[in-house]
């Protein structure tokens, strides 16, 4: 296995972006990462993207993205693992360049979801389709089981949650990418529309077009383009049972702690050993679970966790410092991707407002579903 | 060879709508229709409830009275005006759902208000001439009725199931006599691709409820060497509060002998689970071995088929085994507003779905 | 077209009808060919009617087909005798839906498909 270091970065903006279609989002974030890495040429590719087929009615989407990018020829991948989709594509992008099977490989993620397309209908299909969504639920109603379950357990409070909101559109704010930049009040978050008792739209990620990409060579022949040299130290990948009812736990989304376990153990890192992290918070419980399942704090202890400020960017450690899913926006299979891109930025120390101090060591994780699957990503600057 | 019911049982939805909500909508004054046609509320369907579903749970219940195997069951017969589809079997959904499939013969019934007698009267036909060893008859109905009609009042959901057998031991009701009188009278209606039906007004009453029933109370209990005095309980089909009391009386019934039956001021017309409703619950509540029965159902068109049961000491040992309908009835329920019946019942004019 | 989907499901849908590991006891529903715990040995098994609520939403927001249907409430069911499903609750305020709560199941219509398609039946919960 060879040292893997990324060395190009390129994202859209997030939001509603009806003025760009799926090739032409895609395109735009592999071309600046392309352009930002300073390579000529790529030898493989890996699109992550959740469900084009339902929401653009589009298949077929690594040699439709191949061509459009000019790079007709190249064997090229679509990932796909529901919301997971991009970090995952991140993941086997970074074992084909480790391997020693090629050298440059660009990694994107896109999702074209303002389309007219029934999002919730489209996003529910990565929950269990004829035990779950059958039964008229929906992704927000999901997570809403979780967050009900896991304030019965452990006491956590609405007002728990609403502090992830607030302190992620904090960051968010500073993020020029994000869809939603606006700081918010937790009142604005208790008092939101309700969506999925308890969760209420400000709970809730919001549905984003956008797309996300990276670019990955061995360290050895990363010199040759840049001098911070930002190396994949830890990779963990791990699935569960996408039925939520079929969990064991359903407060504790074991599939993020396995693949947080394998990359800790990779990199010869505990949690404590972190400076920042970009946890999936689709959801604001979901944040405060995938803390805990990663060992930033205790098991069901989250919410007061959250609500104390140990994640703010000046926090014992930083969650979200991009925004996260809640402010900068939320296309399904660019998140991934786009969690590598800030962990880069923080790493380059190129963050500008949301820049964490002395950030040497990052880790992204995304999670696909209600924790059916998740994959965990430790970087670290050279 | 004695031929009776083995198991019964009845369901009815929890939402209601009061006379008095449907009255404001269509500015009727309600205790003109409450005096009138003594109905004072009726059941309402929930949004995930249908025909099939109100079978299913009424024949659930009888399957538990019956306490028998339900492979052992040699038909189902749904008798309904209201079956969720135009071409396609209710039967088979709840036959299957209920483990009874596949050796089963199968049919839907239509005709009024009658249907689910007449499944009764095939059901017991079978039994008696050999044909299987237990047999299914279920009538049930979300029954329609126009807004700003006067059938909106009655126009109501429930339904009964009743399995037929032989076995000595596990009859709860024999039949003793069976009786039909039919004949062409169209005096309600619904065309195909009507969601309404359509009906002759008073031309229902002298001419095709009180005929037909009359006639086939009295033919029956002739048949039978029998007077009113003779019979302890008597259910007429129930298209509204008024019609089955005076009927029962042009026949020398009581209104004490109808009573236990009479659940429509607060059930509402179940339709082809009308006179259904009405047996289940005589046998729930009044009924003591020994007890005979008459019903006689009506369905217009029309006809009536008329039944004379013999309750058995079986009775007290299997009516406390599920919910009994006049506890349905009574029990827990939800008041709509017009508006939201409207909705429950489809009455809205929806956008089609892109 | 969800007609052949809906079929294969429908001894599930209809009936409960799952599996339990001979191994561990482990109930499922959809039946599994394997149990988590590794064996393979499971044995037919009717799911229990009666059950209580381990977990709920209210969804306010819903997919396409059950639009007309909100607000709704959805458990996830532990049922008695083992296995877990999800259901949504009918026949119950919503102010009634809690965890802990003893449901019995009920055969629903579950949704239809648009305006002429098959109707879907299968299994939900209420409060006893």
């Amino acid at each position: 296995m060879r040292d893997v270091a990324v060395i190009g970065i390129g994202i859209t903006k997030f939001g509603e972006l009806w003025w760009q279609n799926l090739r032409e989002l895609y395109v735009e974030a592999a071309l600046k990462a392309i352009k930002d890495a300073g390579v000529d040429h790529l030898d493989s590719m890996y699109v992550g993207c959740m469900t084009s087929g339902l929401f653009c009615a589009q298949e077929h989407l690594a040699s439709l993205m191949a061509d459009y990018l000019g790079q007709r020829h190249i064997p090229a991948y679509r990932i796909e693992s529901a919301c997971a989709s991009g970090g995952l594509a991140f993941r086997l992008g970074y074992i084909e360049v480790a391997s020693g099977m090629s050298d440059i490989v660009l990694v994107g993620g896109v999702e074209k979801m303002l389309t007219g397309a029934d999002a919730t209908f489209a996003l529910a299909s990565a929950a269990d389709q004829e035990y779950e969504a059958f039964h008229g639920n929906t992704f927000p109603g999901l997570y809403a089981m979780i967050a009900r379950a896991h304030m019965a357990k452990y006491g956590t409070t609405r007002e728990q949650m609403a502090a992830v909101a607030v302190k992620n559109h904090d960051n968010g704010s500073k993020n020029p990418n994000a869809q939603f930049p606006m700081k918010i009040s937790k009142e604005t978050v208790l008092n939101a529309t309700p969506v999925a008792d308890p969760l209420g739209l400000f709970d809730c990620s919001p549905v984003s077009d956008g797309a996300a990409a990276v670019i990955l060579c061995p360290v050895d022949m990363a010199k040759k383009y840049t001098d911070t040299i930002i190396k994949v130290i830890g990779s963990g990948a791990a699935t569960s049972t996408i039925a939520l009812h079929q969990r064991d736990d359903i407060t504790f989304l074991d599939a993020v702690h396995a693949a947080g376990k394998k990359a800790y153990e990779m990199a010869g890192l505990k949690p404590e050993d972190i400076d920042f992290a970009e946890v999936h918070d689709c959801f604001t419980i979901a944040e405060i679970c995938c803390i805990e399942a990663l060992g930033f704090c205790e098991v069901g202890q989250g919410g007061p966790f959250s609500e104390a400020g140990n994640t703010a960017l000046d926090g014992k450690i930083p969650i979200n410092t991009s925004g996260g899913l809640k402010s900068k926006g939320h296309p399904v299979g660019a998140t991934g991707v786009a969690q590598i891109v800030e962990l880069v930025e923080q790493l380059r120390g190129t963050a500008g407002e949301r820049q964490v101090k002395n950030a040497k060591r990052g880790l992204a994780q995304n999670m696909g579903g209600s924790g059916g699957s998740s994959v965990v990503h430790i970087l670290e600057v050279q | 060879m004695a031929v009776g019911i083995i198991g019964y049982g009845a369901y009815v939805p929890r939402y209601r709508i009061k006379a008095e909500e449907i009255a404001a909508q269509w500015g009727d004054d309600p205790e003109v229709i409450k005096r009138g046609l003594l109905l004072y509320e009726k059941t309402v369907p929930n949004q995930d409830e249908d025909t099939v579903t109100i079978a299913y749970q009424a024949a659930k219940y009888a399957l538990v009275r019956a306490g028998i195997d339900p492979k052992e069951i040699g038909a189902i017969y749904i008798g309904s005006e209201s079956h969720p589809y135009a071409v396609k079997p209710s039967g088979t959904i709840v036959a299957e759902a209920l483990g009874m499939t596949p050796e089963i013969h199968i049919a839907d019934y239509e005709f009024a208000c009658k249907a689910g007698a007449e499944a009764m009267f095939v059901c017991y036909s079978h039994v008696k001439s050999g044909n299987m060893k237990y047999a299914m008859a279920i009538g049930a109905d979300t029954s329609q009725g126009a807004p700003a009609d006067a059938l909106e009042y009655s126009a109501a959901a429930g339904g009964s199931a009743f399995i037929f057998g032989s076995d000595e031991e596990k009859i709860i009701a024999e039949v003793l006599y069976t009786y039909s009188f039919t004949t062409d009278t169209p005096d309600f209606w619904r065309r195909e691709h009507q969601m309404y039906p359509q009906h002759g007004g008073r031309f229902t009453g002298e001419p095709a409820y009180f005929k037909h029933v009359v006639s086939a109370g009295r033919n029956i209990m002739e048949m039978a060497g029998l007077t009113a005095k003779d019979i302890q309980w008597a259910v007429f089909h129930m298209p509204n509060g008024k019609f089955p009391l005076r009927a029962g009386q042009k026949l020398g019934f009581k209104k004490e002998q109808i009573e236990p039956g009479w659940v429509v001021p607060w059930q509402g017309n179940t339709y082809s689970g009308a006179s259904p409703n009405g047996l289940t619950a005589t046998l729930d509540s009044a009924a003591k071995p020994g007890d005979l029965i008459l019903m006689v159902s009506f369905g217009s068109g029309a006809g009536s088929d008329s039944f004379i049961f013999r309750v058995t000491e079986r009775i007290n040992e299997v009516r406390d085994m599920v919910p009994k309908l006049w506890d349905l009835i009574h029990g827990r329920k939800f008041y709509l507003t017009y508006g939201q019946y409207a909705k429950f019942r489809g009455k809205i004019h929806l956008n089609p779905d892109v | 077209m969800i007609v052949p989907r809906h079929y294969k499901e429908m001894p599930q849908r209809y009936k409960l009808q799952g599996n339990r590991c001979k191994a561990c006891g482990k109930v499922f529903l959809p039946p599994r060919l394997v149990c988590p715990c590794g064996s393979q040995d499971l044995e037919d098994y009717n799911l229990s009617w009666r059950g209580k609520i381990l977990t709920f939403t209210i969804i306010r927001t819903p997919p396409v087909q059950f639009k007309y249907q909100k607000p709704y409430a959805v458990a996830v069911v532990e049922l008695d005798g083992g296995g877990t499903i999800q259901c949504q609750v009918t026949d119950t305020p919503l102010e009634e839906v809690e965890i802990g709560k003893e449901v019995e199941i009920v055969f629903r219509k579950i949704f239809s498909e648009g305006e002429a398609g098959i109707h879907c039946y299968g299994y939900k919960c209420r409060v006893v």
